[in-house]
């Protein structure tokens, strides 16, 4: 007999409770941005109801995995869906690394005179287009947002902090390809050595990046210091937000190897974190070498 | 050995769904979900279509009659943004749900749970988005395009609540690729090959690529506007060192394979139904997934024909224009494949094959002034005019609309048992496909002579074609109510029909019971009827 069962859940509240909770997430965001009074609480409201349902949802997940409901074509959809969730994440990231090469490449040379851009300078009188800095003459511009902008008065030290961030992620993605071997071997207090390494290495590069937050925001690098400062804070701001799922992802696998969740041929949570964690490696060295280095 | 196989919980041959609302919110089944996609889309194709008859009421004759310039802006604004991502991207993906798992063999999607959720945030965005209308300074203005600075420096404060319906919106559709993805890579019937896969599920797969790599862009960008609107960014001020240009290359990076999104799935449908009524294979089934692909591959790297007049170097024109010259090979394939399916078959002409006929014939047009669009020196004299307009409606409604309304009337008899009322849908076809060309066919002429799009008003000799083309819009909206009848009238009083009811239709929908089963494939079909109801046997 080949007849081959499929596994089709029955009917579930978690995705309802979801989009309540996004929405209320997002409508208390757009109200507190525009100064009303409810809109923080509503957001802590959507944000604890998005928690909640992701632990709901996650956990039931977790315990139809663990009592062997899943068949091998389950834990295959689970595989594509990750990969292709991650390859969505990277086209994220590419928005932001696309704005950046266009402003570096393009609109910042335009704006002082370069290409055919004969009007520009005229239009645009004393602007300065130096990378990072970019000002007019005339101190105390503001923004089309009415913001005033913030000039760095140094610029971003490649190899100091980025540089051992860099070295603190790699080595990350290396004690967690470790604690996947020793997971495949079945020696459990090792994946749990270097799980715990892993998470260690990315707290300490996310204890470093506040650090470094503080010396840029102090030296005048700001979201409002024009397009090298946003395009610093939002790439490194959605990968630091990255790393920090990773990192909570990671202890959920770490307290589910506990657990004994995993088998050396079965633990495909454990491998989609992994996953995750290596995209944000990668998106790090685009980082460090796009938005610190050159 | 697969020991863990247990599953189907709680005998779902045996109860079926839930009863009531719940049975609604809690789904988890793909023919469920693919309904509620479709009446949503319905129900947001109604209220676009709406704002649409307010559009061409203000424009019946020149001179402001009925609303402020403003009240117009938001009409066309959001006409547009509810038509696309409201009405026709849903009503596509409902289609997939419905049938995907049925012409692949399998029981249901792959990730049934967020297969819910990817419909039920759409209900969420759609409703922020409409609220828009209710706020101070009312709903966005500046275009479904939502140029910065228009859209950052000028914008009423709705439009922060329109940016997070964008992102939840983005959220859905990206789940719901994935979802695809998953489900025809991994749960179809384990002997069909990907070339024995039936053109639909071949063009959702691969519109499913461009989604997930167009959507996230789109959420990039919009983040980009929020923080720049908000938090005092210059991603799009000049005086920042910022672009408002650079807005556009990255909208219109996420905006031509979007295009693409809402007609390759109907690629998919017309080569369905044309071998279906003409009783013959499907002709070059093989270039058919080919120029899918090129098309889906073109899609990326066209952007800026939409960006001509942004004052681009001559060579960036020269690119663009030539990348865009490019797609109309693969299109050409698929043309002169479903006509050369009709050569010398016997032909009947039921209302699915008259409105994939007419889709054929007006996509085409919509196609060739595409073409013209794309040539960067003629452009200077269309851009921003109503021959755009006419453009992309001959596209999206006679070219997307069309299919979704010619796969409603094909596939109804599947998912209900039962069949329409045939005469009433021809009476619906001739109304409609009448009513539409005099609606959009003077909007080129419009715009040749040099009406600007998204103007309230304008010059007195434009106010001819403006009052036809205003009465064309008028019963083409009104044709709508017959729709409305035509398939609830089906669902509730339609006679029963075989399992086959198109004598000439393949595919394994098909072989299933006249109304499709709650799960469409317990066990996988075999070889033998995978080969027997392929696209390519005779």
């Amino acid at each position: 007999m080949s007849e081959q069962k499929y596994y089709v859940p029955d009917g579930t509240y978690w995705p309802i409770i979801g989009s309540i909770g996004v929405t209320i997430l997002f409508v208390g965001f757009a109200n507190q941005m525009h100064g009303v009074s409810w809109g923080a609480s509503a957001m802590v409201l959507g944000f604890a109801i998005v928690i909640f349902m992701l632990f709901g949802w996650l956990g039931q997940v977790v315990n139809e995995s663990v009592n062997g409901i899943y068949n091998s074509q389950v834990d295959r959809s689970f595989r594509w869906g990750m990969s292709w969730f991650i390859f969505s994440e990277v086209m994220f990231f590419a928005a932001f690394f696309g704005a950046l090469f266009y402003a570096r490449q393009i609109s910042v040379p335009w704006l002082s005179g370069e290409g055919n851009n004969l009007y520009t300078p005229e239009l645009w009188d004393g602007f300065k287009a130096t990378w990072q800095q970019i000002a007019f003459s005339t101190p105390g511009t503001t923004l089309k947002s009415g913001v005033e902008m913030s000039i760095p008065t140094q610029l971003v030290d490649t190899w100091g902090l980025p540089a051992l961030n860099t070295a603190l992620l790699l080595l990350s993605g290396v004690t967690l390809t470790f604690a996947h071997h020793a997971l495949r071997a079945e020696r459990r207090n090792q994946v749990i050595s270097w799980l715990v390494a892993t998470i260690v290495l990315g707290v300490a590069f996310l204890g470093f990046q506040v650090a470094e937050y503080g010396h840029a925001y102090a030296d005048g690098l700001q979201l409002t210091s024009g397009i090298y400062g946003s395009t610093f804070y939002m790439l490194t701001g959605f990968h630091g937000f990255h790393v920090t799922i990773g990192a909570i992802m990671l202890s959920v696998i770490l307290y589910r190897v506990q657990k004994g969740h995993f088998s050396a041929d079965s633990h495909f949570g454990f491998e989609g974190v992994a996953w995750y964690w290596h995209f944000v490696d990668v998106v790090w060295l685009g980082l460090f070498v796009f938005v610190y280095w050159l | 050995m697969t020991t863990a196989t247990a599953t189907i919980p709680h005998g779902v041959h045996h109860h079926g769904p839930e009863k009531g609302l719940m049975r609604w919110i809690k789904t988890t089944n793909h023919k469920d979900i693919g309904s509620l996609y479709m009446w949503f889309a319905f129900a947001m194709l109604l209220i676009g279509g709406a704002l649409a008859m307010g559009i061409r009421a203000e424009l019946l004759q020149p001179g402001m009659q009925l609303m402020e310039p403003q009240f117009f802006n938001q009409l066309t604004t959001m006409h547009g943004l509810i038509m696309v991502f409201g009405a026709i991207m849903p009503a596509f993906v409902g289609l997939g749900n419905w049938l995907i798992p049925m012409m692949i063999g399998a029981p249901d999607m792959a990730l049934p749970r967020m297969n819910n959720w990817s419909f039920w945030i759409l209900p969420f965005a759609g409703g922020i988005l409409l609220s828009t209308f209710f706020m101070e300074g009312g709903a966005p203005a500046f275009g479904w395009t939502f140029y910065a600075p228009l859209s950052t420096t000028f914008a009423p404060d709705s439009t922060d609540f329109f940016i997070f319906a964008v992102h939840l919106l983005g959220f859905s559709s990206i789940m719901g690729a994935i979802n695809i993805i998953a489900t025809v890579l991994n749960m179809r019937a384990p002997e069909m090959k990907l070339m024995d896969m039936p053109l639909f599920v071949w063009t959702w797969l691969i519109t499913s690529f461009l989604l997930i790599g167009a959507m996230p862009v789109l959420a990039g960008v919009v983040t980009m506007m929020l923080t720049d609107r908000n938090f005092g960014t210059a991603f799009f001020d000049a005086t920042g060192g910022g672009d408002p240009v650079m807005f556009q290359h990255i909208f219109w990076f996420f905006g031509h394979p979007e295009v693409y999104i809402m007609i390759l799935p109907a690629f998919g449908i017309t080569s369905h139904i044309i071998p279906t009524f003409a009783r013959k294979p499907l002709f070059g089934y093989s270039s058919m997934v080919y120029a899918t692909a090129s098309i889906a591959f073109l899609s990326y790297i066209v952007w800026a024909h939409h960006m001509f007049l942004t004052g681009m170097p001559v060579a960036g024109g020269l690119y663009f224009m030539y990348a865009t010259m490019l797609i109309a090979v693969p299109t050409g394939v698929k043309v002169f494949n479903w006509v050369a399916t009709m050569w010398r078959g016997s032909m009947t002409f039921e209302a699915p094959m008259l409105w994939t006929l007419s889709f054929v014939f007006l996509f085409t047009i919509g196609g060739f002034s595409g073409l013209m669009l794309g040539i960067a020196p003629a452009d200077i004299q269309y851009h921003d005019t109503y021959f755009v307009v006419a453009h992309f409606h001959y596209v999206l409604v006679t070219g997307a609309l069309w299919a979704i309304i010619a796969a409603t009337l094909y596939w109804l008899p599947k998912w209900t048992g039962k069949m329409y009322n045939e005469s009433l849908a021809k009476i619906h076809f001739w109304w409609a496909v009448i009513s539409v060309n005099i609606l959009f066919f003077p909007q080129h002429f419009l715009g040749l002579a040099g009406m600007p799009r998204r103007i309230p008003d304008y010059s007195l000799q434009f106010a001819d074609f403006n009052l036809i083309s205003s009465i064309g819009g008028f019963a083409f909206g009104a044709s709508f109510f017959l729709l409305t009848y035509i398939v609830v009238d089906c669902i509730r009083n339609g006679k029963p029909v075989s399992a086959r009811p198109w004598k000439g239709a393949k595919g394994l929908e098909w072989t299933l019971d006249a109304k499709a089963p709650y799960h469409s494939f317990n066990t996988p079909p075999s070889r033998a009827l995978i080969e027997a109801e392929s696209q390519h046997s005779a």
